[in-house]
Parts: C-alpha cells; sequence; structure tokens
C-alpha cells in the first residue's frame, strides 16, 4: 500500500461477512466485534465506525458521517477509518 | 459446542438454537464424520455462527493413522465442502504433533483448497491422552521452528484469503499460557453432565468442586463456585509467581499442566523460566522428540486409562 493514495474507493460498501457480528455487550458496557475464535473490543472511534458497516452505505456515506460527527476534514479521518477498515478486512472480519 | 463429538448428542439441535436466542455467537467443533447434510442444514437453521473442523493430516494415510477410521479424509473433506457450500465460515484445526509436522505446508493448500477462511495450526498440548503418548506425539524442536517459518510465510502470502493462527508447543517456550486470560476471568465450559468448569481441561484437577447448574445458577456458580475461586486472581500464588512482574500477564500459566508436571496445581507452570523445573521440561521434550521407535500409541477409549 502507497501512502496518499486512498486504499479503499469511494463507492466500496464495507459489509460485516456471515459469522461476524457487532454487539452491544451491555454488561462492560461497550461494543464488540465478534467472529470465529475471535473478540476485538472497539474503542469510540472503532464503535462509530463499526455502527454503520451495515452492508449498505458506502465508504463515501461513511466518511462524511464521521466528518460531521468528529468535525473534522475528510482528509484528516480519512487514513484512520481505511488503516481499520483495511486491517479487519485482512483479518476476514470486514469485506471491502 | 465442543465434545467429545457435538453432533453425536441428540438435542444438538436445541442447544444450538437457545444458544443463538440468547445471544451467544456460536461454534460448532467437530469431526464431521458422521455429520449428514439434513443435521448440517439443521444446526445451521438453528443459528450455527461458526463450524471448526478437526484435521489430522493432509491425506487419507495419516487421517487414518491417528482417527482411526477408515475414510476419514473423504469425508472430512466432504464435509467441509458442503460447510462452505452454505456460506457459514469454516476453520480448520489441525493438531500437529511429531506424526503430521512434516505436512504443514500440505495442510496448509488444503485448507485454501477447501476454502476455509481459517486455519489453526495447534500443535498438540500435553493433556490427557496426549500426556499419555507424549513420547509418540512430541516433535523435535528444529520442525518445531521450521512450522514457524512456514505459516509466517504463508500468512503473507494469503493475508485475505485465509487467517493462520498458530499455537506452539509450549515445553519448548520460556513462558507459560495465559491460562485463559486468568483462572475464572473470562471462559467457563458446561459438561454434557452439567457440570461448570473454569477451563474444559479443569476436571484433571480432581481435588476440585464443580457445581452443577442442575444445583447453582451460571452466576451463582461463577462468582462464588469453589471450583472458580480456587485459583482467580493472584492470592493463591506460591513463589516464583507470587512477586512475579508477570503476574497479571500469564497468571502463573497452566494450573492443569502445574499438577500433572509437578503434583502441585498451586506451582507455577513449569514451563516457565523462573520455574526449578523450567529446564528439566525442555530437555525432557528433546529426548522424547528424539527417540526413533517410541513405541506404539494408546489411543482414546471408553475406559479411562
Amino acid at each position: 500500500m502507497t501512502e496518499g493514495v486512498n486504499r479503499i474507493s469511494d463507492d466500496a460498501v464495507p459489509t460485516l461477512p456471515r459469522g461476524v457480528k457487532f454487539r452491544e455487550d451491555k454488561a462492560r458496557g461497550r461494543y464488540v466485534l465478534l467472529g470465529p475464535e475471535r473478540i476485538f473490543e472497539a474503542d469510540a472511534i472503532a464503535t462509530e465506525i463499526l455502527k454503520r458497516v451495515d452492508g449498505v452505505t458506502t465508504f463515501k456515506a461513511i466518511l462524511t458521517q464521521l466528518t460531521e460527527m468528529f468535525t473534522a476534514d475528510e482528509a484528516t479521518i480519512r487514513p484512520d477509518v481505511e488503516s481499520l477498515l483495511v486491517d479487519l478486512s485482512d483479518k476476514q472480519m470486514v469485506t471491502l | 459446542m465442543s465434545g467429545g463429538e457435538p453432533t453425536a448428542r441428540r438435542d444438538i439441535v436445541e442447544l444450538m438454537r437457545h444458544a443463538a436466542q440468547v445471544g451467544l455467537y456460536t461454534n460448532l467443533i467437530t469431526s464431521g464424520i458422521g455429520v449428514d447434510d439434513a443435521k448440517l442444514d439443521a444446526l445451521i437453521e438453528a443459528g450455527c455462527d461458526h463450524i471448526q473442523l478437526s484435521m489430522q493430516g493432509a491425506d487419507e494415510g495419516i487421517t487414518q493413522r491417528v482417527g482411526g477410521y477408515r475414510g476419514g479424509f473423504e469425508k472430512k473433506q466432504a464435509f467441509a465442502r458442503a460447510v462452505v457450500a452454505t456460506g457459514v465460515p469454516l476453520t480448520l484445526n489441525a493438531v500437529i504433533h511429531r506424526m503430521n509436522i512434516h505436512q504443514v505446508p500440505e495442510m496448509i493448500e488444503k485448507a485454501v483448497e477447501f476454502g476455509a477462511k481459517r486455519l489453526e495450526i495447534a500443535h498438540t498440548q500435553y493433556y490427557g491422552w496426549a500426556l499419555k503418548n507424549r513420547a509418540q506425539l512430541m516433535p523435535a524442536r528444529e520442525d518445531v521452528d521450521r512450522t514457524i517459518e512456514e505459516v509466517e510465510t504463508a500468512r503473507e502470502r494469503l493475508k485475505g484469503t485465509l487467517v493462520i493462527d498458530a499455537v506452539f508447543p509450549d515445553y519448548y517456550a520460556r513462558y507459560p499460557k495465559t491460562c485463559n486470560g486468568g483462572w475464572g476471568t473470562r471462559t467457563f465450559s458446561v459438561t454434557p453432565a452439567g457440570k461448570v468448569l473454569p477451563c474444559h481441561a479443569a476436571e484433571t484437577i480432581t481435588h476440585l468442586d464443580f457445581w452443577n447448574v442442575r444445583d447453582h445458577s451460571l452466576a451463582e456458580t461463577w462468582y462464588d463456585g469453589p471450583a472458580f475461586t480456587a485459583y482467580r486472581g493472584t492470592s493463591w500464588m506460591q513463589e516464583p509467581c507470587r512477586s512475579c512482574e508477570r503476574k497479571h500477564v500469564d497468571f502463573g500459566g497452566c494450573r492443569c499442566q502445574a499438577l500433572a508436571l509437578t503434583g502441585d496445581a498451586a506451582a507455577t507452570d513449569p514451563v516457565c523460566i523462573k520455574s526449578p523445573l523450567h529446564e528439566s521440561i525442555g530437555a525432557m521434550a528433546t529426548t522424547e522428540s528424539a527417540v526413533t521407535e517410541p513405541g506404539a500409541a494408546t489411543y482414546r477409549g471408553f475406559r479411562a486409562g
């Protein structure tokens, strides 16, 4: 992957594949991403990203929503969102 | 849903449905032998999230030798393809030992060929039947090191296609396994008889009193059951664990292994470099793995030896 180049296209639709579930863990007051023999504890930002991974919303729309929510530039947040989603995609926890 | 073989239970579909309904992530761990398409479909319809299939080797010969079932590899292959066709993610779990350690690259290729999403290269851990057969199963250190490299290379090459998780024999390690993230901290198992265990091997610690789901709720058992409070936290620890800077990292290692190898379930796991037994454990593994004719393996039977 090259720095400065978009790693996920705007019209990609991030999706949770079958066997992966994003759940609120009410007992511990957190959100978790559950997969085969895996559990990822989502921090506050990852939670906001993963809440929008619904198999319908495009990557661009997710970015726009997050930009509004965190009142930040898209250029600032895009690399972080891409890193998280590409990393989860390598682990087969998200499809892009 | 683990076993033995969980699909041998008549009520497995009912158990699966209930687990899915209460919001658990459900995982079926099976040999794939004797699970026909109707049973597979029923389990998936009931809410099975993931299936894990055991694998003894990359061909019929070794599969039959280890599993003791003629035609086992063929059946497993057919089962793997049936699972993949349903869309439910499949993990292959290959238990590695000196009889099949040379097949790790082929097992990785088979996992890709079958369409598995994930592969566990799980070196044998020495409990129960494996402990009885340790001299037959313990691989040589250099073979273990080679598989570590093979896994690393394949992991990089298959990124996005196959996730590979690997567990290595701790007899050759410096620090012990972390005991499920701490005894009575993250996990429990319920046996077919209803006993609640802090881990699936915990019954080897025979002096513990395991409460049963018929007599106590899961919450009561978790918080107050004597088997859970016995080694929870750090107050049970002796030296060198008690003053160790890693006591919140690996929790003294595995209690079952401590008992099996030292006779004291509260001892430091002897694979730990700080245990006075550490060197003798490594030496024992090296010696056992070097025996050229280790003798016949003792197979699992219905009467525990």
